[in-house]
């Protein structure tokens, strides 16, 4: 513990030193206000100017039993001056509320880093909770760290003691006492911190009070005391000029699905049932109906799947969403879409499976599931984001896609895109494109509503209600152009060929694919969704080290884009990364056979350290 | 029925697809048909304005002969396609049509959930029984007991009950009805049509070929009347050839007793299709061949905001109070910087 009698002598100006890339990580219980503090240093960071990347991991369990391992809830970010692709492999300093967070932290740092830890949770209950046989600040456990103690309880009971707060209160301000402690440690404005807490406790002033008061304690605790000699800046990143502001996946694929119902003029409609990690689109849609969007939050997955799909009979724009376990549910009314070919948009927010897995966790397990896991022969587009921000892009291309086409789509994304955040550069609103719908009116002759546009191979999209359009849909056999039920099998090839060429028809309507890089060599990297980060900066460490390697990652995933065969062609090998046992690679072998594609599996339900892509492509070469 | 002059000159042929009707000759699902064209067609609604959404099964077929928008759907999941499309169109008249294997075993939950949401469309749950279409398994309304290619010895399923599922499910219309009555059919159906809010109709069905004769010991012409009591908001529950039972309350239980024309009905069970509580149309529920007559009619009217307006109301409010979203303010958030 820091001196106290020595506050007089160190209230000098200290040291500081730039910094160009931190990656700070806090950790406690899942009720210690972790990611609250985590998005308070972000939003902080985004104010600032850094570039920065976030890596929110929290437990399924709600509240695990306090201390315990399966209870601790980590939020990292990487914030920077220079632009950067992750929230960083591990962290230059991790902040522990209990041993537990310890415990389960200690591989995240890097050697040398600091550590803070809560000195006065080091009792011998929490120990022991937390599964420690020796206390680790008195042995060597932690030899390879700079830590730093700090009795976070009773400093925050200490500076809140003329507080109207019970106990139990005092105590869950600790976590802004500890935030108060990083923000001076790189020299962070507390305005904005301060500003969100009068706002958000606007109605309880005396825990705003509080809380307001924790931070400035803990910044100017950091300030006085000797252990913290040295402070940090990380100057304003040099983006590329215009207006940003910090997004997270889940607000990008909301406001990505809204603008497209925008765009096309339509009601967003969208059915779902909770599910981790799909939920929170659920929420950001439902908090905004203002912008005409419908939510309905139905009795299970396949009632949500069934709803959106009756929006879509509707005219309107039925979207829904769900996770894994639920892709499984969905999987006949996806098909239904299918064989009615009506514009449907399903949401995989992808986590750690098989089964119920890790419900929290990251993966991209669901690859050949989406493109394969229904019976019959069953085309359907799939695209997927590969960043926080770059849902909103790729939710209005599936929104597109689905309605020209008239087809459903999957966006594929993942639990870890869905929670980070990014900065985001707002795109220019005019440029947007329209998205057009046509539905037909009634015409001369009878109504054929499975004649086909001729580009497109679309159906007409007729709307229940238009005079002299009434016909018949569903999921049997249908007869060319009427849609009339039809057992003729030489009738069912033609149609199940239209479908098959109907999503290839999509590559036309899709950009190439582009290579960062050269644009052909030994190897090049190719990876789809949210290894983007992960890769992006290793083939750019590796460059700095003088090693050239190309990179190409894909959003559109059926199809392919048309110049992707051409782009393999170009390379010795193609290196595929993913958080699965190879369902790229799998692809990749059979569409393209004579491309040498290898794989690099990771199935922790963690997103991959740029160091072991690093080390595989140095394996390669 | 509409009391203003009907301005579309509609007849049952206006409703009929022209697709080859396959159903079984001599099937219940015939006369339900030619009662919902004749009955649709007495409506002031032009056509392009009816949905029939139905699930998998021999009554699934329905949409196909409707000349409307029809959805042939997937097996049980018929009330979900109608949710969504009900949420997205408030002007259209939507008919669910399911099965007993349909409605209640596979898509059990979906109904159940529409009708306590009371959102704005007509379900009609053709009871026959068995499973038909797969050739003859129980059902979930078979009785215990019945033999079936599945259940050679007997099923050992205890039956459910389809107008206790919509009770307690808070349906606000719920109606029973039969094939082999059309008049009553037509006059159950246009109540339904009618009603506001989700409409629960269950129509006893004879599959001829499966399970003919069924519902025979209620629904047969020389016993029909002794064994059907014939429901009446308002009026005593009286039956019979000679009109000669009704029905009385014997503490919580209904109880059979006799009946002479101009007795005091005081003492009957009056029916009240508005009692804002469940219990009495439960107990009619529990009326049952053979120790009593099955009751036919309307269960229960009760009104209730639907699903549907409360929806549209929520967005008209989120409007009201936050402006029409613009796109420039969804995308800025609350927080933004420059980079120059």
């Amino acid at each position: 513990m820091a001196d106290l009698r020595s506050e007089e002598k160190i209230k000098t100006r200290k040291a500081r030193a730039e910094a160009t890339a931190v990656t700070v990580r806090f950790a406690g219980d899942s009720g210690d206000g972790m990611q609250l503090a985590g998005d308070q240093f972000t939003d902080t960071a985004a104010v600032m100017g850094n570039d920065f990347a976030t890596l929110p991991d929290f437990p399924a369990e709600i509240r695990a039993p306090a201390g315990t391992l399966p209870g601790v809830s980590s939020f990292q970010i990487q914030f920077s001056r220079d632009i950067i692709f992750t929230p960083g492999d591990r962290c230059d300093v991790l902040i522990t509320m209990n041993p537990a967070a310890l415990k389960v932290n200690i591989p995240n740092v890097k050697q040398g880093g600091l550590i803070f830890v809560n000195e006065d949770s080091f009792d011998e209950a929490h120990l022991k909770k937390a599964g420690w046989k020796t206390n680790p600040l008195s042995d060597a456990t932690l030899k390879d760290f700079q830590v730093i103690k700090v009795p976070l309880s009773s400093l925050t009971a200490n500076a809140l003691k003329d507080h109207p707060l019970k106990l139990s209160e005092v105590e869950r301000c600790k976590n802004f006492f500890a935030l108060g402690i990083v923000f001076w440690l790189y020299d962070r404005a507390l305005d904005h911190t301060i500003e969100w807490i009068r706002d958000r406790f606007s109605k309880k002033p005396e825990i705003a009070n509080a809380n307001v008061a924790a931070v400035k304690a803990g910044y100017n605790y950091a300030d006085i005391t000797e252990v913290l000699p040295i402070r940090y800046e990380v100057k304003p990143a040099r983006l590329e000029p215009g207006t940003y502001r910090k997004i997270t996946g889940y607000e990008a694929t909301a406001i990505g699905f809204i603008t497209a119902a925008n765009l096309a003029n339509k009601t967003l409609f969208y059915g779902s049932y909770p599910i981790t990690p799909a939920s929170n689109i659920l929420h950001e849609l439902a908090y905004r109906k203002n912008y005409n969007v419908k939510t309905f939050q139905a009795e299970d997955e396949i009632a949500a799947c069934g709803a959106a799909l009756g929006a879509s009979f509707g005219g309107q724009i039925g979207l829904t969403g769900t996770s894994g376990p639920g892709m499984c549910l969905k999987a006949e009314m996806m098909n239904l879409a299918v064989m009615t070919e009506l514009p449907l948009i399903v949401i995989n927010a992808q986590r750690g499976g098989p089964s119920t897995g890790m419900p929290t966790k990251t993966e991209q397990g669901d690859l050949l599931q989406v493109l394969f896991g229904r019976n019959g022969e069953s085309p359907i587009a799939v695209v997927a984001p590969k960043t926080a921000s770059d849902s909103y892009q790729m939710a209005i291309e599936a929104v597109r896609i689905a309605m020209k086409y008239m087809t459903p789509v999957v966006f594929l994304t993942e639990a870890d895109i869905l929670n980070s955040a990014e900065p985001w550069k707002l795109p220019d609103l005019s440029r947007l494109p329209k998205i057009e719908v046509k539905h037909p009116a009634q015409g001369s002759g009878p109504f054929l509503p499975y004649s086909r546009d001729s580009v497109t191979l679309a159906r007409p999209w007729a709307i229940p209600g238009t005079p002299g359009l009434e016909h018949r849909i569903g999921g049997l056999s249908k007869a060319d152009l009427t849609g009339n039920v039809s057992y003729d099998g030489p009738n069912n090839e033609k149609m199940i060929r239209y479908r098959a060429e109907k999503i290839k028809a999509v590559a036309n309507d899709i950009p190439e694919q582009e290579v960062i890089g050269p644009q052909s060599g030994k190897i090049l990297v190719l990876g789809w969704g949210g290894t983007f980060g992960p890769i992006s900066q290793a083939v750019s460490d590796l460059k700095a080290e003088g090693i050239q390697v190309s990179q190409a990652h894909l959003n559109y995933l059926n199809p392919f884009p048309r110049n992707l065969g051409t782009i393999l062609g170009q390379f010795k090998t193609v290196l595929i990364p993913e958080l699965n046992m190879g369902q790229l690679l799998l692809l990749i072998r059979g569409t393209y056979p004579r491309v040498n594609a290898v794989g690099l599996h990771k199935l922790h339900c963690q997103p991959f350290k740029v160091e072991e892509i690093k080390t595989k492509i140095r394996e390669l070469i | 029925m509409p009391e203003t002059p009907k301005k579309i000159a509609h007849t049952r042929e206006d409703f009929i697809s022209g697709q080859e009707v396959r159903w079984c000759p001599g099937c219940g699902d015939y006369s339900i048909l030619a009662t919902m064209q004749r009955t649709v067609a007495k409506f002031d609604l032009p056509r392009e304005k009816f949905v029939f959404v139905s699930g998998i099964g021999c009554s699934s077929r329905f949409p196909y002969y409707m000349n409307t928008y029809g959805f042939h759907s997937i097996h049980g999941r018929a009330p979900t396609i109608a949710s969504g499309l009900r949420c997205v169109n408030s002007d259209l008249s939507i008919w669910v049509v399911t099965g007993d294997g349909d409605g209640l075993s596979i898509g059990g939950n979906h109904l159940v959930h529409a009708m306590r949401r009371n959102i704005n469309f007509n379900i009609l749950l053709v009871n026959n029984r068995i499973y038909g279409l797969t050739k003859g398994q129980y059902s979930p309304t078979s009785p215990i007991g019945k033999v079936t290619k599945s259940s050679p010895e007997g099923s050992i399923d205890y039956p459910i009950n389809a107008l206790c599922i919509a009770i307690a499910s808070e349906s606000t219309f719920i109606a029973r009805t039969l094939d082999s009555i059309p008049t009553h059919m037509a006059s159950v159906l246009e109540r339904a049509m009618k009603h506001k809010g989700v409409s629960f109709v269950e129509i006893y069905q004879n599959c001829n070929v499966f399970n003919d004769k069924a519902h025979e010991p209620i629904t047969g012409r020389e016993v029909r009347d002794d064994r059907m009591v014939i429901l009446e908001h308002g009026k005593p529950l009286i039956f019979g050839k000679n009109r000669d039972k009704a029905i009385r309350l014997n503490g919580l239980q209904p109880a059979l007793v006799e009946y002479k024309e101009g007795m005091d009905t005081k003492n009957l069970l009056i029916h009240n299709e508005n009692d804002p509580e469940p219990n009495y149309a439960y107990l009619l529920t529990q009326m049952e061949y053979p120790t009593m007559p099955v009751p036919f009619g309307v269960f229960r009217d009760i009104k209730k905001p639907t699903y549907d307006e409360m929806l549209d109301g929520q967005v008209q409010d989120a409007i009201k109070k936050r402006g029409r979203g613009h796109l420039k303010e969804l995308i800025y958030g609350s927080d933004t910087w420059t980079v120059k």
